[in-house]
C-alpha cells in the first residue's frame, strides 16, 4: 500500500512550493474565476423585461389607446417608437431597433361596439426564442383579460391561476445562475492548473528524472492533486462567499454538506486534469484540450439547457459529464435545500468518475514513460 | 567479479522498429564504462530498459543482481540517473532541488542531513545552496544534477550525455568527479558523443543501427582486426595545407578511407601501396600511426554501412 503511493509526500510538498515561488499564476489563477463570477453573475439576466417595441395605431381611439396602456404598463414591453404605416413599422423590426411590433387596426374600436372579433396583429422577432416566447405569451394574456374585462361587467376573472415560484420566489436569475456558474469556473481554473503543471514537467525533462526514481505514479498523480485541490478547494470558498454577500443568492442547505459534496467533484476534474496532462506533449497543446471540455460542461449538464428537453443521444452524454452531477448538487443544497438523502447519489457517482480517471491516467502515464 | 551491470541478449523492439537487437556486456563494480553512438542508435533506450522502465521483448539484464523484469521497483532505488536535460525545478533553489530527491528516494532526517552535506561537500556546490536552480551556470546545474543523482548513495549511476552543451572545464570538472566516485565502488554508465570522453573511460563500447558493434578498453579497440583490416595501415600525412590535398590523397591507389585531423590527413591505405603513396606525396611527412577510437568507429561504421548495402 505504501509503496503503491511513494512519493506522495515529497511531490506535494515540492508542488505547494512551485505554486507559492509564482505568485503571479496564483494571483491570475484565483482571481479570474472571481472576476468572470461577478461579470456573469450581473450581467445574465434571463428574465425579458422592457422588450423595445414599435407600434402602429391606425384606430387612434380612446379603446385602441387604452389596449396600448395595458402593453406599456405589462413591464414586459417598452413601446418605444411609433410608427406612421406599416413599412416603418417592418423596417423597425428588420433593423431590430424593435423586437415587437404591434398594429392595431383602423375598425378595431367599431368591431368592438359591433361585438364582433377585433383583431390585433403582433409581430415578434424570433431570431431571439426566449424573447419570442415571452411575448407571444405576454400579448396573448393581455388580449384575453381586455376581452373579459368586455364580457364580464364585474371585471373578475372565473377562474384566476395564482402562480407561487418555490425556492426562487422573485425569480431571480443570480439565484440559478451562479450556483451553476461555480461548477464552471472551478472546473475550468482545476483542470487547467493541474494539467499545465504535469505538462511542464514533461518540456523540462524533470518527469523523465522522475519516472527514473522510485516515485509511484499514483503518488505522482496524487501528489500533484492534493495542493491544486486545497486551491480550488479555497476559490470555492471565495465564490460562495462572494455568491452570498454580493449576489444575495441564499443557501437553503446546510453549507458544511455543500463543502463536503464539492471534494467528488474537485477529485473528477483534478483527475480528468491529469488524464489531459498524460495525453498532451505542450502546455499549448494542454491548453486547447482544457478549454475543449468548457463547451459540452456548459451546454450538456443541465447548467442553461434543460436536460430533460434532450435528444436521448444528448442525454447520455450529459450523464457522462462530471459538472451536471455538481451543478445538481449546487442547486439543490443551494436552492432547494435538498441534503444528503436526495443527493448522495451523484456523490457517489462523482467519486467512482474520480477513481476511476485517477487510474486511467496512472496507466497512461505509466504506458508513455516507457517509450 | 560478479557483474553489476549485465545486458543479456537485450532486444528492445517498438512496433516493427528494432531499438535494440541482441545487446550483451557485462560491467563490473567500480568501472567507469563509456557507451558511444550516434543519436537514435538506442542508447537511451538501453538505459530505460536497465532501469526496468521498459520491459525488453528478448532476453533480459540484470542490475546488482535483480532481474530488470522482475525488479523495476526495488533496482530504481539503487540506481542514480542524470540526464541531458538534469531535471532539476528551476523555480527551486539548489537545496530545495536536493531535499526534494532526497525525499523521493525516501531518505529520512538524520540520513537526508547527512548525506546531503556529502554530496555538498563533492560538489562544491555548498555557496550556491539557496540560489535558484535556474540562476547556475551550466556546469553548476551538471553538478546540481549530479548531486540529486546520487543522493541516495546509489551504487549504479546512468549518465546519459551528462556534458552535452557544457564549456571544457566543467566537463574536465565533472569527469574528476566521476573518478573519484568511481575510486569508491560507484559503477558509472555514461553515454556521450565526445571521443575524449570516450577514450578517458575504462571500458568502451559502441552501438550503431541498434547492434552493438564493438566493445573493451580502448587498446583493445584500436587493435581490433575489423578496424585494421589485414594488409592495411593507418597512416598520418603531414602538411601544411591538408584541405586542398584531401581530395588528392582520396582518389590515390590503395586509400580506403581518409579525413583531416588538425594539419594533417589521416588515412587508411593498403600497405604494399604506401610507397607509391610516399613518392606522390614529396612535400609531405608520411608515417604509421595506431588508430584514434574515432577511427576505429569510423572504420566499423563504414564497414556497416558498406555490408547493408
Amino acid at each position: 500500500m505504501r509503496s503503491l503511493f511513494r512519493g506522495l509526500v515529497p511531490v506535494c510538498r515540492k508542488e505547494f512550493l512551485h505554486i507559492e515561488r509564482d505568485p503571479g499564476t496564483l494571483f491570475f489563477a484565483l482571481l479570474i474565476p472571481m472576476l468572470q463570477l461577478l461579470l456573469f453573475g450581473f450581467a445574465i439576466d434571463t428574465n425579458i423585461r422592457q422588450i423595445p417595441t414599435v407600434v402602429l395605431d391606425e384606430s387612434r381611439t380612446q379603446e385602441s389607446r387604452r389596449l396600448l396602456e395595458r402593453f406599456s404598463s405589462s413591464d414586459v414591453f417598452a413601446l418605444k417608437i411609433y410608427a406612421r404605416s406599416p413599412d416603418e413599422m417592418y423596417a423597425a423590426i428588420r433593423s431590430a431597433k424593435a423586437r415587437v411590433g404591434v398594429r392595431i387596426p383602423f375598425d378595431y374600436a367599431r368591431r368592438l361596439q359591433d361585438g364582433t372579433s377585433a383583431s390585433v396583429l403582433v409581430l415578434v422577432d424570433g431570431s431571439d426564442s426566449t424573447v419570442a416566447g415571452q411575448a407571444v405569451s405576454t400579448s396573448t394574456g393581455i388580449a384575453l383579460q381586455a376581452s373579459v374585462v368586455r364580457v364580464l361587467p364585474t371585471g373578475n376573472m372565473p377562474i384566476e391561476v395564482r402562480p407561487s415560484v418555490l425556492y426562487n420566489p422573485a425569480t431571480r436569475s443570480a439565484n440559478f445562475f451562479v450556483p451553476g456558474l461555480i461548477a464552471i469556473l472551478l472546473q475550468v481554473m482545476t483542470i487547467l492548473l493541474i494539467a499545465l503543471s504535469l505538462v511542464r514537467e514533461r518540456e523540462r525533462g524533470t518527469l523523465e528524472q522522475l519516472t527514473m526514481s522510485p516515485v509511484a505514479p499514483l503518488g505522482l498523480m496524487v501528489g500533484k492533486m492534493i495542493p491544486y485541490g486545497v486551491l480550488a478547494f479555497g476559490e470555492l470558498c471565495a465564490i460562495l462567499f462572494v455568491m452570498r454577500v454580493i449576489f444575495l443568492v441564499p443557501i437553503h442547505g446546510s453549507v458544511l454538506l455543500l463543502l463536503a459534496m464539492s471534494l467528488p467533484f474537485l477529485l473528477t476534474v483534478l483527475a480528468l486534469g491529469l488524464v489531459i496532462s498524460t495525453r498532451a506533449h505542450t502546455q499549448a497543446e494542454a491548453f486547447q484540450l482544457s478549454m475543449g471540455t468548457i463547451l459540452p460542461s456548459i451546454f450538456l449538464s443541465g447548467y442553461i439547457f434543460l436536460i430533460d428537453n434532450m435528444p436521448s443521444f444528448f442525454k447520455g452524454i450529459s450523464r457522462l459529464i462530471p459538472a451536471t452531477y455538481y451543478i445538481q448538487i449546487l442547486r439543490g443544497i443551494i436552492l432547494r435545500g435538498a441534503g444528503m438523502r436526495e443527493l448522495w447519489l451523484n456523490a457517489v457517482i462523482l467519486t467512482a468518475m474520480g477513481c476511476a480517471m485517477i487510474l486511467i491516467a496512472a496507466r497512461q502515464f505509466v504506458k508513455q514513460s516507457s517509450r | 567479479m560478479t557483474a553489476i551491470i549485465e545486458a543479456d541478449h537485450l532486444t528492445i523492439r517498438f512496433g516493427s522498429f528494432t531499438a535494440v537487437r541482441d545487446v550483451s556486456f557485462q560491467i563490473s563494480k567500480g568501472e567507469l564504462f563509456g557507451f558511444l553512438g550516434p543519436n537514435g542508435s538506442g542508447k537511451t533506450t538501453i538505459i530505460k530498459a536497465l532501469c526496468g522502465l521498459l520491459p525488453p521483448s528478448e532476453g533480459t539484464g540484470r542490475i546488482l543482481g535483480m532481474d530488470i523484469r522482475k525488479e523495476a521497483a526495488e533496482i530504481r532505488r539503487h540506481v542514480g540517473y542524470m540526464s541531458q536535460k538534469f531535471g532539476l525545478y528551476e523555480d527551486l533553489t539548489v537545496a530545495e532541488n536536493i531535499a526534494f530527491y532526497a525525499g523521493v528516494y525516501g531518505l529520512k532526517g538524520g540520513r537526508a542531513v547527512e548525506r546531503t552535506r556529502e554530496v555538498q561537500n563533492l560538489t562544491g556546490i555548498e555557496p550556491y545552496m539557496n540560489r535558484r536552480a535556474g540562476q547556475l551556470s551550466g556546469g553548476w546545474k551538471q553538478r546540481l544534477a549530479l548531486a540529486c543523482a546520487i543522493i541516495h548513495s546509489p551504487e549504479v549511476v546512468f549518465l546519459d550525455e551528462p556534458t552535452a552543451g557544457i564549456d571544457p572545464v566543467a566537463r574536465r570538472a565533472l569527469w574528476d568527479l566521476l573518478f573519484q566516485l568511481s575510486g569508491h565502488g560507484v559503477t558509472f554508465f555514461v553515454t556521450t558523443h565526445y571521443m575524449d570522453e570516450a577514450e578517458r573511460c575504462g571500458r568502451v563500447a559502441y552501438i550503431y543501427l541498434s547492434k552493438l558493434i564493438a566493445i573493451g578498453t580502448v587498446g583493445e579497440l584500436q587493435r581490433l582486426p575489423d578496424a585494421n583490416p589485414p594488409g592495411t595501415s593507418r597512416i598520418q600525412i603531414a602538411t601544411s595545407n591538408p584541405s586542398s590535398l584531401l581530395d588528392g590523397v582520396r582518389k590515390m591507389p590503395g586509400v580506403r578511407e581518409a579525413t583531416i585531423f588538425g594539419r594533417s590527413i589521416h588515412a587508411l591505405a593498403q600497405t604494399d601501396q604506401l610507397d607509391t603513396l610516399r613518392t606522390q606525396l614529396p612535400q609531405s611527412e608520411v608515417e604509421i600511426i595506431e588508430p584514434s577510437l574515432e577511427d576505429v568507429f569510423v572504420t566499423l561504421t563504414y564497414r556497416i554501412m558498406e555490408a547493408s548495402k
